[in-house]
């Protein structure tokens, strides 16, 4: 961004909130329209059982990781060390749940504990030693990568089958035949969505992401909250990791690619990798267009290469309305 | 602005590209490939010494020999006897036998962290203890550390070995240091994988194709031999998961036709993926009789798959070992799983080195073996000793 460009507050202006809103309004047409197209298409997936306890449940981790990701790419950030995070944070779970035997509440504590420092370590390295996010992280990731293998016992699973309290924070219905892992993301979308929308933290990711230097002329501290963005987005991979670890066991390869499928579902929810813009709502609705697309095109059987392809033209697709977007918003401006 | 939009075509790029590079890329898991050089000994196995063993046998016939173990899967025609070591015709050229006390074997595999090798390595020391063999064993700490493995290669050559044993990542980009060591007169005994050259004597492997038939035929046992069945595989581009597709569809195709079978499915291995794929098949396909699962990762994935989706009944043949797999066998969730015999694997590097060492012929091929297990047999003290965790 130019130095040049003019701050914050005058450039949102009008037009540009009602362009924001009619990129989610195409997101969400994009989620009805594939939506439908499944049901038509396949007898077996317009149901409950498939759209809650299969799609919805499939949808979990990438939509937590997503959420965290969204203030740290509203910042003009990316984060890649979210995919292994889960298996690094996955990891500790069974170290202080199973190894260490600690009380439940405490075990899951110190697994926030520790994805907030992955975040913290991130956010240091970018914000005060300047490194760029892309390599801060990158290196953060093969970290995550490393370590949980370095952790377990020569590259074992550690599993909680002795532990279904643990389990059922994944499987188990507090509420009648609704999985409580969908219940712990709708719980977490409402408090990134609060934060983002109601909190001074909210508001400064935005200014941040709009135009840092700007943002740190009027004298708010810009490497403070960067941080504290990045350790955010941190918990959130402990969250994420807890419900991998409760559902399939913890494993040290757990997480592998995830980070791109939550980078493309918050973009394809139209926030801004250039920084500056995006919505709680958008993440979800990307991460559900992701969930449905896998689960309909596995339903109606279409070979797997097919369905990599499908969900990379997605990507470009929902990439390409943003960048036209921006074109309009600029030439508006 | 305009290197904003950079960016974000930059990124853009990176992230879509890498989406379809997952397709391709190789599912780090436990699995092991059968050598293309093993593909390559079929087509001339009407010329290999028909002289075969208990211990070994050349490709042709090894996949008869297991493929015939019954579900009690006491199977010895498999190297899990170990020590018996496979004779057949391939010498080193002009070979001295060794008079060395103890001999040195370097070991290279292809990993190092995971259960499996530790396994391999296991059987490799077993091995050698009997033998009087000294041996060193390495591996690179994932199956896509190809250059990490060369180096190590390289490293374990200038120890002067008296002989050699590599599970090769890329046999391509190995075959330059594999000269050397034949030029060096070290003979090379190529595992698991196997080198696509001619310079390794022979190649100790399990084999993949026999296995997933053997999985095949148990599967069609249990659904009665009709049914529609899906597969859940770990991975569309390596040896392993291939030849482990391949197997199971051809026997089936072969030998239960009233059998039909779902497009395969791929989950990378990772659990949760294959738990997620289950679901959708399930979903797609209610009268659903089994499912195969083509490695470790994805039996534990298919296992979770089909307890979160409440249905009973779906009978799940599985692939290698692990805890998971163990419980739910014997909880009856699973019906029964392939395993390999890594430790047979170690032993016969092991004993094939000693054996060209001395100058006797070796086949071109080893078969290791591999065993079906289920609840009837999981406690037997010969499928016991080749279960890993």
């Amino acid at each position: 961004m130019s130095t040049a460009e003019v701050p914050v507050a005058a450039r949102r202006g009008m037009s540009d909130n009602v362009r924001m809103r009619l990129q989610q309004l195409a997101a969400f047409a994009g989620l009805i329209v594939i939506t439908a197209f499944f049901a038509v298409a396949s007898d077996h997936f317009f149901n409950y059982d498939n759209l809650v306890n299969n799609i919805l449940v499939s949808t979990v981790q990438i939509g937590i990781l997503a959420l965290g990701t969204t203030f740290v790419i509203i910042t003009g950030g990316i984060d890649l060390s979210i995919g292994f995070g889960i298996a690094l944070t996955g990891m500790m779970a069974g170290t202080f749940l199973i190894t260490w035997d600690l009380p439940l509440g405490l075990g899951l504590l110190l697994t926030l504990v520790v994805g907030g420092l992955i975040g913290l370590v991130n956010g240091f390295n970018i914000s005060i030693l300047g490194m760029p996010p892309f390599i801060a992280t990158l290196a953060m990731m093969l970290v995550c990568q490393g370590l949980p293998i370095v952790i377990s016992d020569n590259g074992a699973s550690i599993y909680f089958d002795d532990l279904p309290a643990f389990q059922d924070l994944s499987g188990g219905t507090l509420i009648p035949n609704f999985p409580n892992a969908v219940l712990i993301f709708l719980v977490c979308a409402v408090i990134a969505w609060f934060l983002l929308n109601r909190t001074l933290f909210g508001r400064y990711t935005f200014a941040i992401g709009s135009n840092e230097e700007a943002t740190a002329l009027s004298g708010i501290n810009v490497k403070k909250w960067k941080i504290i963005v990045y350790t955010v987005a941190g918990v959130f991979i402990g969250i994420a990791g807890i419900i991998s670890a409760a559902r399939i066991g913890a494993s040290p390869s757990a997480g592998k690619g995830m980070e791109l499928q939550a980078i493309a579902a918050v973009v394809i929810g139209g926030t801004s990798l250039a920084g500056g813009k995006g919505t709680i709502v958008g993440t979800v609705i990307g991460a559900l267009i992701i969930g449905v697309l896998n689960n309909g095109l596995q339903v109606m059987g279409v070979p797997q290469e097919w369905q990599y392809v499908i969900l990379g033209v997605v990507i470009l697709i929902a990439v390409y309305i943003d960048m036209v977007r921006k074109k309009s918003a600029t030439a508006a401006g | 602005m305009t290197h904003k939009r950079w960016k974000v075509a930059t990124i853009a790029a990176v992230a879509a590209s890498s989406l379809l590079l997952a397709s391709c890329s190789k599912a780090s898991d436990n699995a092991t490939d059968t050598s293309s050089a093993a593909a390559e000994t079929s087509a001339t196995a009407a010329e290999t010494s028909a002289e075969t063993t208990a211990g070994a046998s050349d490709s042709a016939a090894a996949s008869d020999s297991a493929g015939a173990s019954d579900s009690a899967g006491a199977s010895d025609s498999a190297g899990a006897s170990g020590s018996a070591a496979a004779s057949g015709s391939n010498v080193e050229p002009g070979c001295v036998p060794t008079t060395k006390e103890k001999p040195y074997i370097a070991i290279v595999s292809k990993g190092f962290q995971h259960q499996f090798w530790q396994a391999v390595k296991k059987g490799a020391e077993q091995e050698a203890a009997k033998e009087g063999a000294t041996i060193s064993f390495d591996g690179p700490a994932s199956e896509s550390d190809v250059q990490p493995q060369l180096d190590m290669l390289k490293t374990a050559l200038t120890k002067k070995p008296d002989a050699i044993g590599f599970a090769a990542l890329d046999s391509k980009a190995s075959e330059p240091i594999l000269k050397q060591a034949q030029e060096q007169k070290i003979p090379v005994i190529a595992f698991d994988s196997g080198v696509d050259s001619d310079i390794p004597l022979t190649t100790a492997a399990t084999d993949n194709k026999a296995a997933a038939a053997e999985a095949a035929k148990h599967m069609a046992e249990l659904i009665g031999n009709k049914g529609t069945v899906g597969l859940v595989i770990h991975d569309q581009t390596s040896l392993s998961g291939i030849d482990r597709r391949d197997g199971f569809v051809e026997w089936m195709k072969e030998n239960a036709p009233d059998v039909k079978l779902l497009e395969p499915q791929y989950g990378g291995g990772d659990a949760t993926k294959s738990a997620d794929l289950t679901k959708a098949i399930i979903a797609a396909n209610p009268d659903i009789a089994g499912i195969y699962a083509s490695n470790e990762g994805s039996a534990i994935g298919v296992v979770k798959g089909v307890e979160e989706s409440g249905k009973k009944g779906i009978n799940i043949v599985g692939f290698d070992s692990s805890e998971a797999q163990m419980t739910a066998i014997r909880s009856g969730v699973q019906a029964g799983a392939i395993t390999q015999n890594p430790v047979g694997i170690g032993e016969q590097v092991v004993a094939a080195s000693m054996k060209a060492l001395k100058c006797e012929g070796l086949p071109d091929t080893i078969d290791t073996g591999f065993y079906w297990y289920d609840k009837t047999n999981i406690d037997d003290p010969k499928i016991a000793a080749v279960l890993y965790k």
